[in-house]
């Protein structure tokens, strides 16, 4: 097992400082350039998500990401300790957003869940929303 | 993210390149809401081959894009995005109301 953390200001400036992280942290496994793209994706929609609804403007706090490499996977954590999710099942489904009138496509949750092996998200509201992905690496793949 | 705005005879072509996000969608949403709000054309083409990267953020950011399009008549366009982009465009059901074309 191969591990790394950080806890990171939730910044959309540093959208792409963690999803160049965590993917170039996952290239020990020898992933395609396929399978890092997607690990890239999916990284950003998870941290995005925190930065957007998880605080209230001009609240300073920070998201918690943790990668962990095994043999054939990646374990990737974002975590946030914000306001959460009432309804997760709701906030998964395709087009769902809550704020339309930014131009928020909702796609987020369907993005993580088409290119990893699979996503948990765990919320409580007013205690933060964790969610859990992995990424099946095989050697050779 | 760079955006070049080229015109042409009957199209607007708007090049994009870098990293799109919610970080860079600001800027992007600004610089081609004023190329869009100008145009006197038909065609609007947005063309993806210098993108590297792009999330969700894209997706809003190309709706958001399109009803305005739409509102002044034009037909939309897209071209170049690399197979990974093309992949979440078309999970996104851009290519159902975006007209994908060959560069």
């Amino acid at each position: 097992m191969n591990k790394f953390c950080m806890q990171i200001s939730a910044l959309s400036s540093n959208e792409a400082f963690v999803r160049s992280t965590v993917s170039a942290f996952c290239a020990h496994l020898n992933p395609t350039l396929e399978q890092l793209e997607e690990i890239k994706t999916a990284v950003s929609e998870a941290f995005t998500n925190c930065v957007v609804h998880a605080y209230s403007r001009g609240e300073e706090q920070t998201i918690g990401v943790e990668v962990s490499l095994e043999k054939d996977r990646a374990s990737i954590i974002i975590e946030d300790h914000g306001k959460g999710i009432e309804d997760v099942e709701k906030a998964m489904q395709p087009f769902f957003t809550t704020r339309p009138e930014q131009e928020r496509s909702g796609m987020g949750f369907t993005l993580m869940n088409t290119f990893m092996d699979s996503v948990t998200v765990t919320s409580q509201v007013g205690n933060g929303t964790k969610v859990v992905m992995t990424k099946i690496i095989k050697e050779g793949d | 993210m760079q955006i070049e705005i080229i015109h042409q005879p009957n199209k607007l072509i708007a090049r994009l390149a870098g990293e799109l996000d919610e970080y860079s969608a600001v800027e992007v949403r600004k610089k081609l809401d004023w190329a869009i709000d100008l145009a006197v054309v038909q065609n609007f083409i947005f063309d993806f081959s210098g993108v590297t990267f792009m999330d969700s953020t894209g997706i809003g950011v190309l709706l958001g894009r399109y009803k305005k399009l739409k509102a002044k008549g034009m037909y939309v366009h897209i071209t170049g995005a690399n197979g990974h982009i093309d992949k979440i465009l078309n999970t996104a059901g851009i290519y159902t109301i975006i007209n994908k074309i060959a560069k």
